[in-house]
């Protein structure tokens, strides 16, 4: 077989995969559409949990883990609890990221792109501060 | 990437913020919780840089430089005793960043995949409401506090009648917006929550004073917790959420902490108006005036020092201002040298921030070990030649137990009264914060040591090697 035929077999290999992956997307599609007829009144969105209650859980989880935790920190180190606590809540950068993220600018993005400058500074600031802080503890010699 | 696979990673993300607070439970293993944060934000952010809808990267680089650098400058250049205002003014960015965020998801909700301009979900239309709310609270708290704590603005507390029902109508007003912003889903009425949720946080920190900081502190850094929650809520992001809850549970512990460190609710404390002039000249009038005092001078101070077997010291808010810690602790070590044994003893609100005084000694070099809290001291002072207050006053003021109508009453204080001997570092005659005379300085076992507490530290160590 010739290098020109071999290529050629994949090439119509890959055009039967094409068309083959096609025809399961539209029998999924076609599913889905069979599963929001079967139950009319309810949105295809709502089949699964609310993200709401999954978020309540996440987050009523998260407090009575911060609750336990933070009573443990010792308070000599109040202030740089409090110095690391709002560098880790300088994590709004990951939405200010999604929202500077589109290609093409807008006042969305420009939003965006404020908020990222915003959070460097106390992320940056944040943890060099409390590592400045931490470094001057010491025990006695 | 996956969304799948970035749910993953920002679940480790949250994991290493939550091993970063747990580092903090020691003092030998804080530095490695903070790498363990710094690790978490790595990864949040390379994480989210690699999301398909994220495409922009000169713009963000570009951000992330900017605001980096100015980061790195202010905590590099930052005085420690600087730190309260510097916490503040940090809580005021990530307040506003909150805002950003919440404004750009309401413009664009596509990018977040939460409907269509004008057609958000109401539940997402709620949270985000919320989160630019609280942002927009912390961020002019923050920055009211920051102002009062560097000392743009008086310390003392601003009242005017009207106020808390001021505050209250303002806060229905807020309710209400959010109800009509979920009908009409108007862009006036969003703007208008962003409005009155700035002024109502201007309007809530300008009646607290300069001593009930650390309270306001830690309560805007909770603030700043639930505003990142609120926009987690938003944007449907578990990490947001989680890291939210943590730093706003941190928040409010701290608060909690301080209002017991005060003896008042924290109601008392919000609603402000504590250690004006009224309570001021209140208090003045309990007594009749021609109380004396014993006063000495550093060579006597000296004198007493090098004969004591044991000393406690209880630095305060002074002694941050007069920079005095550098000082305090070259007295503290030529008395070990004369195998004088040294301690140092912390109330709770101390200082303008939650444990300042630590902070100040670990900077001066005070080995932590040799800094105990309240509970872990209090009982000492009657086995101790000698307390050595310098810039604290209110903190060990015995009226806290002894005179129900005092305003400090019930507040745990340092029992400075029951050591051998009290030495006293103050300008001057003056009421501490609350106003409130302080029995110790009548005491027969007390010596007044009237002066700037870094000179009269710095006399103390001279008089000392003279000896």
């Amino acid at each position: 077989m010739s290098d020109s035929n071999l290529s050629e077999k994949l090439r119509e290999i890959a055009e039967d995969a094409r068309e083959l992956a096609h025809e399961a997307s539209e029998a999924a599609r076609q599913a889905v559409d069979g599963v929001a007829a079967a139950a009319p009144g309810v949105p295809v969105e709502q089949v699964g949990i609310n993200p709401f209650v999954t978020g309540l859980t996440v987050f009523a989880l998260a407090c009575f883990v911060g609750y336990y935790v933070v009573w443990r920190v010792t308070p000599a180190l109040h202030s740089p609890l409090m110095a690391v606590t709002n560098a880790i809540s300088s994590v709004i950068i990951v939405g200010a990221l999604i929202a500077a993220g589109p290609a093409d600018i807008s006042f969305a993005s420009v939003m965006g792109f404020f908020a990222v400058i915003l959070a460097s500074v106390n992320i940056f600031g944040g943890f060099l501060v409390t590592q400045r802080m931490l470094s001057m503890f010491k025990k006695k010699s | 990437m996956s969304v799948s696979l970035a749910a993953f990673l920002y679940l480790i993300s949250g994991i290493c913020f939550i091993m970063a607070l747990r580092g903090l439970s020691h003092p030998s293993t804080a530095r490695q919780g903070n790498t363990f944060g710094m690790v978490g934000m790595a990864i949040a952010i390379l994480t989210t840089l690699a999301l398909p809808g994220v495409l922009s990267y000169e713009m963000i680089i570009l951000g992330i430089l900017i605001g980096g650098a100015i980061g790195a400058i202010i905590a590099k250049k930052i005085e420690m005793t600087a730190l309260p205002q510097l916490v503040a003014g940090f809580h005021s960015l990530v307040g506003l960043a909150a805002c950003f965020v919440a404004v750009s998801a309401y413009y664009e909700p596509a990018a977040y995949g939460i409907g269509t301009k004008g057609a958000i979900q109401v539940a997402s239309l709620i949270e985000m409401a919320l989160g630019l709310a609280i942002g927009a609270v912390t961020f002019t708290g923050s920055i009211v506090a920051f102002a009062k704590l560097q000392g743009l603005v008086s310390g003392r507390p601003l009242v005017f009648t009207g106020q808390h029902m001021l505050n209250l109508a303002l806060g229905v007003l807020l309710i209400v917006l959010v109800i009509a912003l979920c009908t009409t889903q108007s862009d006036t009425t969003f703007w208008l929550i962003f409005v009155v949720a700035l002024a109502l946080g201007f309007l809530l920190i300008l009646p607290i004073g300069g001593a009930d900081m650390p309270v306001v502190v830690s309560m805007l850094n909770s603030y700043s917790g639930w505003a990142a929650a609120g926009i987690g809520f938003t944007l449907e992001n578990n990490l947001l959420i989680v890291t939210g809850a943590l730093v706003g549970s941190s928040g409010a512990i701290l608060s909690y902490i301080m209002c017991k460190g005060m003896n008042r609710s924290f109601f008392n404390v919000i609603l402000g108006g504590f250690g004006g002039d009224d309570s001021a000249a209140a208090a003045a009038g309990g007594y009749d005036g021609d109380r004396t005092v014993k006063s000495g001078s550093a060579d006597d101070a000296a004198f007493i020092l090098d004969n004591a077997g044991s000393v406690i010291i209880v630095p305060g808010y002074g002694m941050a201002v007069a920079q005095a810690q550098h000082a305090l602790r070259e007295m503290g070590d030529q008395l070990k040298a004369k195998g004088v044994k040294v301690r140092y003893a912390i109330h709770p609100v101390a200082g303008r921030m939650p444990g300042h005084m630590n902070v100040l000694l670990a900077e001066a070099n005070v080995p932590y070990d040799e800094v105990l809290e309240l509970d872990e001291i209090n009982r000492d002072f009657s086995s101790t030649d000698v307390a050595f207050v310098i810039g604290a006053n209110d903190v060990t003021n015995p009226a806290a137990k002894t005179d129900p109508s005092s305003p400090i009453y019930g507040m745990p204080i340092l029992d400075v009264e029951n050591a051998g001997t009290v030495l006293f570092i103050k300008r001057s005659m003056g009421s501490g914060y609350a106003g409130v005379e302080n029995e110790v300085f009548f005491r027969d076992n007390t010596m007044m040591l009237f002066g700037d507490a870094k000179k009269m530290c710095e006399e103390i160590v001279h008089a000392m090697d003279q000896l």
